[in-house]
């Protein structure tokens, strides 16, 4: 397939010195990767432990005196920050829930089933990850309060599990397809049925796969920003990003303090992206590449 | 899939096969049948509520005026259609949209591109690949509005990057980069690349570790070149996953609305508007819900034709 052409050979270099002049130019490439895709993130950590007052000190500088937790402490003592997290988890933890449930019942049947029109739904599902939000808010503030779920946590489930369920259905179809199906055809001839071949059998050994998913699940709740602005009103139905926003107008520009909330409401997306890293990003690009 | 007649004598071409006629084998095989459609029920049921009831008002809102905000809505015909198609802001948006989105997308790939093969490199250790790994992960990591604050703090007048500017002398005093319209989109537009492109390179550093290493062993055999070697190994063999990154890139940065809602809110003067947030305003800060549901449905037309490639793409895999 791939035609490969005769090339000039190298131009007076011994393989050893052109060999550490890649290297020498790789890390150059490498430690300038580095400071694009981390030195913002670095100021936006010593922002959050500098004083207000500091924050534009000229010349910059990354560790200031007044080095403190004072931001941290400012957010995690105010009742109104804590209702933010709160929120966020709450309705994180539950659309993760919901949707593994409902992904799970749907993947068995894609995975173990030959049925009529399973091509046609599986394709309704495909496309429902390009319908653009701004398009369904419009329709679902419109439902949402005919419904009475607006500024409901039930409301903000419901709506972000159009962006999770279509991917949980089509990566946990595509690990289930990995599995031998005499596994499960195994529970059956002993008398069980195909619902305790999925819950005693398939589910036990689909854990990993369900990490991945439940992973991109969450993290997909947790940062959602249109739904959580449009489809609450006060201050105590708010998610985290929302919050973040909030920060921007209410105290005219508290650097320190947006960058300690910006900090605090990316913890459990780093850390559960940290933990599961592996398997994460596996999972991801076996669905990007393949899905 | 066959079933056994129950009686021999009735004649095939009177025995459709889903007919529930005998008690017994047969409605268990019915039932077998609709097994598949249980386990699929919940799905179904929050596909049908959350995208086909939703998609099916929005264009019927489209058509109508006074939906939502008022009891009684009237039939509009197009004219909430000429309305948005001939608003000067909507075809700024639809301008600023098209260059987001292709400036983000070439970034996005060439960036995550040069990183994947940097980090795919044989003379890179263990230990220092997996430690850039996470480096270069970092910005996907964040959520969009801590993207938009920390770029709003790095791009104030007074901020850190007009300091290293001056420093180096490229620019003479503090540039209000989000403030003045002639810069306001290429610095949201860079915010977005920066946001963005670790997702190109994890899909493409998964793409290069699959590439089959005897390609460039049989490369090196006919003495190419480094640079021969990537364009008639690495990028053929790379094309699939290329082409699908890229479609699906533009259509989700097309759906992009928080990063400018945060960094901007589409100004000034409507230099950073997009077709989210064009639309965004009409609904919720106006509360024109009819026109903004025909831009609606005009967005959602432009995303189908994106869509389509992609799909076109998938299928001749």
């Amino acid at each position: 397939m791939a035609t490969v052409l005769p090339s000039r050979t190298a131009p007076g270099m011994t393989p050893k010195t052109r060999r550490r002049l890649m290297k020498t130019l790789l890390f150059l490439g490498l430690a300038l990767g580095a400071v694009f895709a981390g030195a913002p993130v670095l100021w936006m950590l010593s922002t959050s432990f500098k004083s207000n007052g500091e924050v534009f000190q000229n010349p910059p500088r990354l560790i200031t005196e007044n080095f403190s937790l004072d931001a941290y402490t400012e957010i995690l003592t105010n009742g109104a920050q804590l209702r933010f997290f709160l929120n966020s988890y709450i309705v994180a933890i539950a659309v993760t829930a919901l949707t593994l449930f409902v992904a799970i019942l749907a993947a068995y049947a894609f995975s173990r089933f030959t049925f009529p029109m399973s091509k046609t739904i599986n394709a309704v599902i495909v496309s429902v990850q390009a319908v653009p939000p701004i398009t369904l808010v419009i329709p679902y503030f419109g439902l949402v309060v005919g419904l009475g779920l607006y500024n409901t946590y039930p409301g903000l489930i419901l709506t972000h599990m159009v962006f999770t369920l279509p991917y949980a259905i089509i990566m946990l179809t595509a690990y289930f397809n990995t599995l031998p199906k005499e596994l499960d055809e195994s529970v059956k001839v002993d008398g069980g049925s195909s619902w305790t071949a999925l819950w005693r059998i398939l589910v036990p050994i689909s854990v990993p796969g369900m990490i991945a998913v439940g992973v991109y699940t969450f993290m997909i709740s947790w940062n959602e920003y249109l739904f959580a602005l449009s489809l609450t009103r006060t201050d105590d139905m708010r998610t985290v990003p929302i919050g973040i926003q909030l920060l921007m107008g209410q105290h005219s520009y508290e650097w320190n303090q947006m960058m300690a909330m910006s900090i605090l409401g990316s913890i459990p997306v780093l850390i559960l992206f940290l933990v599961f890293q592996r398997r994460f990003i596996g999972g991801l690009t076996s669905g990007a590449v393949k899905a | 899939m066959t079933t056994a007649p129950a009686d021999p004598i009735v004649k095939p071409e009177s025995a459709p096969p889903a007919e529930p006629a005998a008690p017994g084998p047969k409605r268990s095989s019915v039932a077998r049948r609709l097994l598949p459609f249980g386990y699929l029920s919940p799905t179904i049921v929050l596909i049908v509520v959350l995208m086909i009831v939703p998609i099916v008002m929005v264009i019927s809102y489209s058509f109508r005026d006074n939906v939502i905000v008022q009891e009684n809505s009237v039939f509009a015909g197009l004219a909430n259609y000429t309305d948005v198609l001939t608003d000067p802001d909507f075809l700024a948006a639809i301008k600023n949209t098209g260059i987001f989105i292709t400036v983000s997308m070439v970034a996005h790939l060439l960036l995550g591109l040069g990183f994947a093969m940097m980090l795919n490199s044989p003379l890179l250790g263990g230990v220092a690949k997996s430690l850039f790994r996470v480096v270069y992960v970092l910005p996907w990591l964040f959520t969009i509005a801590v993207i938009a604050v920390i770029w709003r703090l790095l791009l104030d007048p007074s901020g850190v990057v007009n300091y290293v500017l001056n420093a180096l002398g490229l620019i003479d005093q503090g540039v209000d980069w989000l403030g003045s319209p002639s810069t306001a989109l290429w610095v949201v537009t860079f915010a977005n690349i920066w946001s963005g492109y670790p997702f190109f390179m994890i899909s493409l550093l998964a793409g290069l570790q699959g590439i089959p290493g005897e390609l460039y062993e049989a490369a090196s055999v006919d003495g190419a070149s480094p640079w021969r070697k990537f364009l008639h190994v690495t990028l053929p063999q790379l094309r699939p996953v290329i082409i699908s990154m890229a479609v699906l890139d533009l259509i989700w940065t097309s759906q992009q609305f928080a990063l400018i809602w945060m960094m901007t809110g589409g100004g000034p003067l409507n230099s950073t508007e997009m077709l989210s947030t064009f639309t965004y305003k009409l609904a919720f800060s106006e509360y024109e819900f009819a026109t903004a549901s025909a831009s609606a449905v005009v967005v959602l037309l432009l995303t189908m034709i994106l869509a389509f490639f992609y799909v076109r793409q998938q299928r001749e895999r």
